[in-house]
């Protein structure tokens, strides 16, 4: 089941310049919550400060208090690779191992971690499969054939199964549609829809009408800050702040 | 009909067409260029070496000066040896220092290890040959096969090494995060996931760096020495088939010059065939539609 998100005062560096300035966000459980804004603005960074990826760029700081369900995700006692194990990820650019076949992709969170149940392995990339609505495209050559192999939308949702196969709570999109053609950027947007009933999405996205599809929830960004933070209808219908309307109606960005 | 702008745009491409076979026919030509000297030499030495390859050659030891027949069978099977001491010292240090360049030496200290490497794979053979015999020698107080492997593996190391490094950085940042994404920890994810991803490049090293030191024969003049009897104790002096073809290729015999011919062309003829045997072995693990 999907859990809340409570972010708050978090800031994030890269070097000397900030990327973010204290952001402050409740992300409601089993929904999903879209992050719009223009190139820069800090999207990504923020996303990627909810599953503790910032730090792993060189020169990097993250301030501040994020809560994912119980977990303090940057509390004293809490590592890294446990928050990345409840916390998906999928990224703008399919990235599947290339080197490992399909089964091997999807299993890959599991197995490398030392997960060795044969059977419950193969039950478990099964269902991630389905999940991502790929298993009947590839169920005939899961282990013969690369996750490179396949096409670019086949490849995402390969991604996709990969994230779900070791159960996490939140699932962090970053623009995960944006490299992909109309059809297969519907496929994914099905997916979320269905989804969004097992857990709590996070979704980057530079396409407002895809916002505006996919999510009850919206986060306006500009400049490192979050300018407004609302019911999707309410951010495309009647904003409360002068940019947010201006960046909607497409007035710059 | 044909306008004005289709006769040009044929002018332009007859240009560049011509443009295009020039270029071709440039780099087939360089080519054929690279390839003829190995070619030259293959012939050369199919030509005069493979009359004295014959059963004896391949299972005999030498004979004694002056006696007809033997072979360079205790010499394949020496070099066999050092080449096996040399790999299972040069692969582990040279993968375990090239993933370090790569994953944890983005600095000064990186910089450093990577000139040392350049400079180490510039270093004469001889010298090599020097560093393994007050190494190892001088401390067993006799030749031995393990010095001669010593020598082999240290020259193994830097090849290695820049081969490891460049072939994970072409590993795309996108593939590790995907990995640390998942949970999976730092070196679990270099390990299992970077590695793997570049190891059919990483393999291309091992097999040049092996190739490179297979035929080496100063390194092992004064480590493994050479031998005219059957050894497979690493502590011993050992025959490795550059030794002998050296010592054969220097001597007055005419015999002895046909056995050396036909020990160049068996060495070539192993170190092409290890090579080929190594990369259908590992095609065979790598998976389809990988590049």
């Amino acid at each position: 089941m999907g859990v809340g998100i409570e972010v708050e005062s978090l800031n994030a560096w890269f070097g000397a310049t900030q990327a973010l300035q204290d952001i402050g966000m409740r992300i409601a459980p089993n929904h999903a919550t879209a992050i719009i804004g223009p190139s820069g603005c800090g999207k990504s960074t923020f996303v990627r400060c909810l599953n503790r990826m910032h730090e792993t760029l060189p020169e990097t700081r993250v301030t501040g208090k994020v809560r994912i369900g119980e977990m303090e995700v940057y509390g004293d006692g809490t590592p890294a690779v446990l928050v990345r194990r409840q916390v998906g990820m999928v990224f703008q650019k399919p990235n599947p191992f290339p080197a490992m076949s399909i089964y091997d992709n999807v299993a890959a969170g599991l197995k490398l971690n030392g997960f060795r149940d044969r059977r419950k392995l193969d039950e478990i990339v099964e269902r991630s499969l389905r999940m991502a609505a790929l298993w009947d495209e590839v169920k005939d050559a899961l282990k013969k054939k690369s996750g490179a192999s396949l096409s670019g939308g086949q490849q995402q949702r390969l991604c996709i199964a990969r994230a779900l196969a070791v159960e996490p709570n939140v699932l962090l999109m970053d623009e995960p549609a944006s490299a992909l053609d109309p059809i297969s950027t519907g496929k994914i947007e099905d997916l979320i829809f269905q989804l969004k009933e097992n857990y709590t999405i996070v979704i980057v996205t530079h396409n407002m009408q895809q916002a505006a599809r996919v999510a009850e929830f919206t986060g306006f960004f500009l400049l490192g800050r979050l300018i407004e933070f609302a019911k999707t209808e309410k951010i495309f219908t009647n904003p409360s702040d002068k940019r947010t309307e201006d960046y909607i109606t497409g007035r710059f960005g | 009909m044909r306008n004005k702008a289709g006769a040009r745009s044929e002018q332009i491409s007859w240009s560049r067409r011509f443009g295009d076979h020039l270029f071709t026919a440039l780099a087939v030509a360089a080519l054929l260029l690279v390839l003829l000297p190995l070619a030259a030499i293959f012939a050369d030495l199919l030509e005069r070496g493979i009359g004295s390859i014959n059963w004896a050659f391949l299972t005999r030891t030498p004979a004694p000066v002056g006696v007809p027949g033997g072979g360079m069978a205790n010499a394949i099977l020496g070099s066999g040896v050092i080449l096996g001491i040399a790999t299972a010292i040069g692969v582990p240090l040279g993968i375990g220092s090239g993933v370090f360049l790569s994953e944890y030496g983005r600095n000064r200290f990186g910089d450093v290890i990577r000139f040392t490497a350049d400079v180490l794979n510039g270093v004469p053979s001889i010298v090599i040959g020097i560093v393994a015999y007050s190494l190892v020698v001088l401390r067993q107080r006799h030749f031995s096969a393990l010095a001669g492997g010593v020598a082999l593996g240290i020259m193994m190391i830097p090849t290695i090494t820049r081969a490891t490094e460049e072939m994970l950085l072409l590993v795309p940042v996108s593939v590790r995060e995907a990995a640390l994404g998942l949970g999976i920890s730092r070196w679990r994810t270099t390990v299992s996931v970077t590695l793997r991803t570049s190891a059919a490049g990483i393999i291309t090293g091992i097999m040049l760096a092996f190739a490179r030191v297979a035929g080496e024969t100063a390194p092992l003049l004064f480590t493994a020495f050479g031998s005219q009897f059957w050894s497979t104790n690493i502590n011993q002096p050992i025959a490795a088939l550059p030794l002998q073809i050296f010592v054969y290729a220097i001597s007055p015999y005419d015999e002895w010059h046909r056995q050396a011919w036909a020990g160049a062309l068996v060495l070539i003829a192993l170190i092409v065939g290890t090579i080929a045997v190594v990369r259908l072995i590992a095609s065979r693990g790598m998976m389809k539609g990988t590049t």
